[in-house]
């Protein structure tokens, strides 16, 4: 009792000898034992100071003077910065959260931690070398990305693949959409608590990669899809194990479902969650699944179809004017709400969807070329380049000059799993573009951020 | 606030005894002062338009009670004119209170998680089982040579010169006594390789090759950076591997493919 005693004697703000005296005991640390000099008491409020961490330098008759009076007091809200490398958030982008309590009133994405300068390495690259940046620009969606930058080179050069080059695209397209968005599902799924469904997932994120492996020897970062077509064509029996696969995976997106979409934690942890309204995903030109969950009737594939995925549209005039049967038949879904939940119930629908075109594409896979047979823009096969001088030359030229690109400029965009995937290349008749500007579908919804995560918490930042 | 609780005893303290008169008003008004902050009910948020100094207009849309989204449907009504009930399509209330109370559809979840736990699993013990790995795999460069023992690379710097897309490559070369061309600097920096696979598609006598070996971390950065004796030593080892792969991965798939389109023949 007397002990006590002594120490809140001590842990008053007298400033007597004795208790000066007593206060040695308590900290040891020369901050807080420092006097406070009356100048600083005079010019620094508390709330001057920017976080709570500024505070620890001030002693506790510093923080607790209140020179200015109670009319000014007052609490600020608490900025928190999370990211860019906070262990609940999965990428590296830094947000600073401004915070009522619990409730984010303002969130703000700083971008650029992960700058990497692809676009302006580009311009120092020929066109064949900087294929490979592609892959690393959204490392879940690696064939899309390459596609689109192939088609732009093409639509420059003015070329058309060959047929079993377009359908394979078409095919590891589908493949990358659903590796994609098993991805995005089901680590959202883990965040909110369900692991179990997330390495459900990842089995068959293997057995996909797999696949990238087997047809271009690596499992993420593919450099598959070339201007001009493929790389290599595809090995024998890959087409017989991704039937196997397919007709295994539809029961895996079932059991999926069965956990998760009905699942009462996961309702009340999404509905209503991150609404998006069709105008304001129209006016932040969202693109992709965050479109379409607010109930837009958008993509890419339909209403500018590339590759196989040209399809007659809606109107019976076109229908009746096209010569080209529907290649590839497949729905979009579109969601209602615009919240997580329908943009989730999106994704699952769009990878049977996808499962659907890649059944059409195994039982359509033509035989033929996977390049187009103009030596000076693909390499020669490489049994031909041992035997044909011609052919040697033109591999030769080929991996030392590259080729070069009539002077003009594309927007070529296809749509990616998450969104518009979009390369806007600028040639100026060199072998090396002029400008390659990239636009990324996450890019676009990262600023949305802000009005989606206002009024929520920072435990449903996510997705 | 942890500043403040000590505080709370100040009445009753004996020390106030011996505080001198002019200083027990200060400490009166003080230990109010301390008692006060630390509530969060002194909190000034501007709440709309009432307060006039808010905080950039920011404010709370939280409303205490869960906001919910269902509101009763629309009223139906027959030809006649007969108000409907609009929920006779829809689960009965005893359907929704044995899912609500029965946890039903947590229980589903559950039996596809117990049916999942008896199926085989799909773990690999890797360093004793490894996956398949297919001959195109690009993993570790090697440098091979002929069959004699003759370094097949010729060092004609077409890889210096454009390719490895990122130039992890360094060649030096020079001519021999017996004219032939060879390298005497083959460098690869492992580091900066990003593994696309361009050398060897670029080399027009299959000399570095990309292996199936991905196993080949080191514990220092100055051992990933190969030179050409530990090239030439990669490829001296798993030259039969090399060789095989090389064989299945371009020259089967590239000449079936020449030859269905006849464009070899």
């Amino acid at each position: 009792m007397a002990s006590l005693l002594l120490r809140s004697l001590a842990r008053t703000s007298r400033t007597t000898a004795s208790s000066r005296l007593l206060r040695r005991n308590i900290s040891a640390s020369t901050i807080v034992k420092a006097e406070p000099t009356p100048t600083d008491t005079a010019t620094k409020n508390v709330f001057d100071y920017h976080t709570v961490e500024d505070l620890h330098g001030m002693s506790a008759q510093e923080i607790l003077s209140d020179p200015e009076g109670r009319k000014d007091s007052k609490m600020r809200h608490f900025t928190v910065n999370f990211g860019p490398q906070h262990p609940a958030a999965h990428g590296v982008l830094r947000m600073i959260l401004e915070l009522n309590g619990e409730e984010i009133l303002r969130a703000d994405p700083h971008i650029g931690l992960l700058h990497r300068g692809t676009e302006k390495l580009i311009e120092y690259k020929n066109y064949i070398q900087a294929l490979p940046y592609f892959d690393r620009l959204d490392y879940v969606s690696m064939m899309t990305n390459e596609l689109s930058y192939s088609l732009a080179v093409e639509k420059l050069l003015n070329i058309q693949v060959p047929d079993r080059a377009a359908w394979i695209r078409t095919l590891f397209g589908e493949i990358t959409r659903i590796l994609n968005h098993l991805m995005a599902v089901l680590t959202h799924v883990m965040d909110v608590g369900g692991l179990t469904p997330f390495l459900w997932g990842f089995e068959e994120r293997e057995k996909l990669m797999e696949f990238y492996e087997r047809v271009s020897g690596a499992r993420l970062h593919a450099a598959y899809v070339r201007p001009g077509g493929v790389a290599f064509d595809l090995p024998h029996g890959l087409l017989d194990d991704i039937f196997k696969w397919a007709t295994q995976f539809s029961s895996r997106i079932d059991e999926i479902e069965e956990v998760v979409s009905g699942n009462r934690i996961w309702k009340e942890r999404t509905i209503g969650v991150g609404v998006v309204t069709a105008k304001q995903a129209l006016d932040y030109s969202f693109s992709g699944v965050m479109l379409r969950g607010s109930g837009v009737k958008w993509d890419l594939r339909k209403t500018s179809p590339y590759d196989k995925y040209a399809e007659v549209r809606g109107d019976s005039k076109l229908l009746q004017a096209s010569t080209n049967p529907p290649q590839v038949e497949f729905d979009i879904p579109v969601g209602k709400n615009g919240d997580c939940y329908d943009r989730y119930l999106c994704r699952v629908q769009e990878m049977r969807e996808s499962l659907h075109i890649i059944s059409q594409c195994l039982n359509k896979m033509p035989t033929g070329v996977i390049k187009v047979d103009d030596h000076k823009l693909v390499p020669p096969p490489r049994a031909m380049m041992k035997e044909s001088m011609e052919s040697l030359i033109h591999h030769f030229k080929i991996f030392s000059e590259g080729y070069s690109v009539p002077a003009g400029e594309t927007y070529t965009a296809i749509e990616a799993p998450k969104g518009e995937m979009a390369v806007y290349l600028v040639s100026d008749g060199t072998n090396r573009p002029y400008r390659c500007s990239i636009r990324a579908p996450g890019f676009a919804h990262l600023a949305g951020s802000d009005f989606m995560m206002r009024s929520t918490w920072p435990l449903r930042v996510r997705f | 606030m942890s500043f403040a609780r000590p505080r709370v005893f100040l009445g009753l303290q004996p020390r106030l005894l011996v505080i001198p008169r002019h200083n027990s008003v200060r400490s009166a008004i003080l230990a109010h002062r301390l008692l006060s902050t630390s509530t969060r009910a002194l909190a000034q948020h501007a709440q709309g338009p009432a307060t006039t100094d808010s905080h950039d207009g920011l404010h709370s849309a939280l409303s205490g009670d869960r906001p919910h989204r269902h509101s009763s449907p629309a009223p139906k009504y027959d030809s006649h004119g007969n108000e409907l009930n609009p929920y006779q399509d829809g689960p009965t209330s005893l359907d929704k209170a044995v899912h609500l109370f029965f946890f039903t559809e947590i229980l589903r979840g559950m039996w596809i998680v117990l049916e999942n736990f008896f199926r085989p699993p799909y773990t690999i013990m890797y360093p004793f089982e490894k996956g398949p790995l297919s001959p195109r795999f690009r993993g570790e460069h090697a440098l091979r040579r002929y069959p004699s023992g003759e370094e097949r690379c010729i060092g004609m710097s077409l890889l210096y010169y454009i390719y490895a897309s990122v130039h992890a490559i360094t060649i030096e070369s020079e001519a021999r006594l017996d004219g032939s061309r060879k390298t005497t600097k083959y460098d690869i920096d492992m580091t900066k390789c990003i593994y696309c696979g361009f050398c060897q598609e670029a080399c027009p006598v299959d000399a570095i090759v990309e292996t199936q070996n991905q196993e080949f971390s080191t514990e220092t950065r100055e051992e990933l950076l190969y030179n050409k004796e530990k090239l030439l030593a990669n490829g001296d080892r798993a030259e039969a591997e090399i060789a095989a792969n090389l064989h299945c991965a371009f020259f089967v798939t590239a000449l079936l493919g020449v030859k269905l389109t006849g464009l070899y023949s």
